[in-house]
């Protein structure tokens, strides 16, 4: 029972993770390319949960609702990109976190005007709707698909930058943009692929949200502000550490709020345990955010200097 | 310049002053005119909605003093302006409702809150900065979200104000020391900024490794202007609790943090008055907005960008004599 407990809320924990890697990969991807902060990341995460949940109710099709939320989401980060977020690319990052909160208010008020107010829900398919046996522990199949579907994104995007010249590209792009530019590479081509790339992993992280949460306005916040833990946890701009970031946070996150008020009950009486413990689970990824910092302010995995 | 303002026109005025000089003046008279027209209108209403823009105000100048003079961008500022409030919040649930020993709780909860979490942050730059900062006021917005005993995510309201004998809940008395504590902080930080602390604290933003090379250790001095921000953003929640009798982990919210930094930006920001512009002006654009549709962010958004890509000295700087020129070489220390 109580292993059960633990491997269940671990996986649990890994779940979350996965979704926090395809947010944080495509923050710091675009952060470490262009130097670019987007606090509208966000917003394209529930963009994409509402374009899947519109697809996915109109045509029944679950898959269908997943891929064109992507590629949707791909697109409108191309076309943000292209109609001018390239003007702030050159800005100081306040002015970047600034201008990307006034998208923020306009996307969630559009989002309002478009769905309504009221949450909207979205079904797994029938296929996923079980349970998967995993050492004799029942783990809802849905949950674990977004484990399998995370990881998978996670090789292939290894692959992408590691293993293929537009990958070459964008590692290089991180490094000395300036250089990129001069040897014939058109940055801005690179930039808007990168800043779509990105988007689109928002879209999908959106996308596969849509059934385990409630689809309304105002859901990216949340998710935007521990995206920004795990990148800073990770160190910005490193796409190894937003993956173990992620994966940490997931795990810290998810496990302190089951773990931390049976212990406290267990040490406290339950009056306390009950007052403080879900107050303290919910400071448990900032606290480990602290600690960190306090011993090393670049993140686990610091990116060296760029030029 | 502010040395004027503080004096409210009392100080015969020198010569060679810009005429933002009268534009402050002009708005802080018409801020204590407030109360004039209340009393004789008898619409105590227009002390609620202009206090709070003097509180949104006092907020703004205390981020100011870092985002604009030590280029420190928080994110987090809100968590303070929370600090101030629940303290009135929280203490007065237990029975304690003297008013002083409101607010110097929420001074001193401040500093023991802000040394820490200002020395952890200040260890990083930019980027890392703002995040770590909205982290950290995340972190205490999770905290009074999950404190059932005060209310948790829907707030609590005040049973008692914090207690000044016979002025206590009396709106003129709030609406007239907030006024008051504004021109203060004013004062103050126009004082602070041309001291050789703030001379150090606007040399950090330049450039902080020739600083360092000239033996002047700038981390000392950018932690206790991070501090003192903070204290007068906890002194403005404190007012904030006492004029709407309520408090709610929504004033911690991170929209709040980036309100108050639009507003710095929108007024100007390293200017000693920009932000009391900045706040005023952000609350009016939102309460005019307001009554033209319910989805008011849907127009405040992109204005918000349009003001970030094209209002780069902010309303202040626009209204300097040289048409804004002045203020674009940003450093001349405009005050």
């Amino acid at each position: 029972m109580t292993l059960n407990l633990v491997l269940g809320q671990a996986l649990n924990g890994l779940q979350f993770g996965i979704l926090l890697f395809l947010m944080a990969a495509g923050l710091t991807l675009v952060f470490g390319i262009m130097s670019f902060v987007n606090l509208a990341h966000g917003s394209l995460y529930m963009f994409g949960a509402y374009f899947a949940a519109t697809v996915a109710s109109h045509s029944g099709s679950f898959l269908l609702a997943i891929v064109s939320a992507m590629l949707l989401i791909f697109l409108l980060g191309a076309a943000i990109d292209r109609a001018g977020l390239s003007i702030l690319h050159r800005r100081s990052h306040l002015d970047q976190v600034l201008a990307t909160f006034g998208l923020v208010l306009f996307s969630n008020e559009l989002v309002r005007v478009v769905w309504g107010n009221a949450p909207i829900y979205m079904d797994a398919p029938d296929y996923l709707s079980d349970a998967v046996n995993i050492f004799g522990l029942n783990y809802p199949a849905y949950r674990f698909a977004i484990i399998v579907a995370g990881l998978l994104v996670a090789l292939g995007l290894y692959l992408l930058i590691e293993r293929t010249r537009i990958g070459m590209l964008i590692r290089a792009g991180a490094s000395n943009r300036t250089m990129v530019s001069a040897l014939g590479v058109n940055i801005a081509w690179l930039n808007r692929f990168v800043f779509a790339l990105g988007a689109g992993l928002a879209g999908l992280a959106g996308a596969l949200v849509g059934p385990i949460l409630s689809v309304e306005p105002g859901m990216g916040e949340p998710v935007l502000i521990l995206t920004l833990v795990v990148i800073v946890i990770g160190g910005i701009g490193s796409i190894r550490g937003a993956f173990f970031g992620a994966i940490v946070v997931g795990l810290v996150d998810t496990m302190g709020r089951v773990f931390v008020p049976i212990w406290l009950r267990a040490a406290f009486d339950p009056a306390m345990a009950t007052a403080i413990g879900p107050a303290l689970a919910s400071m448990l990824v900032y606290l480990l955010m602290a600690v960190i910092l306090a011993f090393k302010p670049e993140g686990l995995f610091p990116v060296r200097a760029r030029g | 310049m502010a040395d004027s303002i503080t004096a409210s026109a009392t100080v015969p005025i020198p010569e060679r002053v810009d005429r933002r000089v009268w534009v402050a003046v002009f708005l802080m008279l018409l801020f204590a005119l407030v109360p004039l027209y209340a009393w004789l209108a008898d619409d105590v209403y227009v002390l609620t909605y202009f206090g709070r823009m003097l509180i949104f105000a006092l907020a703004a100048v205390g981020l100011n003093l870092i985002l604009g003079f030590g280029a420190m961008a928080s994110l987090g500022h809100a968590m303070y302006f929370g600090f101030g409030a629940y303290t009135v919040g929280i203490l007065s649930t237990w029975g304690f409702t003297n008013g002083w020993l409101h607010l110097s709780v929420a001074l001193v909860v401040t500093v023991l809150i802000a040394i820490p979490v200002g020395w952890i942050a200040l260890r990083t730059r930019g980027m890392a900065f703002i995040m770590i900062t909205l982290a950290f006021a995340q972190l205490f917005f999770y905290v009074f979200v999950s404190l059932r005993a005060f209310g948790g995510d829907e707030g609590l309201s005040l049973t008692e104000l914090s207690g000044f004998g016979a002025l206590t809940g009396n709106k003129y008395a709030i609406y007239l020391s907030l006024l008051l504590t504004l021109v203060l902080v004013l004062w103050f930080t126009h004082r602070l900024v041309k001291s050789r602390f703030g001379l150090v604290l606007r040399a950090s933003r330049h450039n902080e490794p020739r600083l360092n090379a000239l033996g002047t250790a700038s981390q000392p001095y950018r932690l206790v202007a991070y501090v003192f921000s903070a204290q007068i953003c906890a002194v403005a929640g404190f007012f904030m609790a006492n004029l709407t009798g309520f408090v709610s982990p929504s004033l911690m919210s991170w929209l709040i943090s980036a309100e108050f930094m639009v507003m710095v930006l929108l007024g100007g920001m390293g200017t000693v008055f920009g932000p009391v512009i900045g706040a005023a002006g952000l609350l009016l654009i939102e309460d005019g907005l307001k009554t033209v549709t319910e989805h008011w962010p849907l127009i405040l958004g992109p204005l918000i960008v349009l003001a970030v890509i094209w209002l780069r000295q902010g309303l202040w700087g626009l209204m300097a004599p040289s048409g804004g020129k002045a203020a674009s070489s940003a450093d001349q220390g405009d005050h």
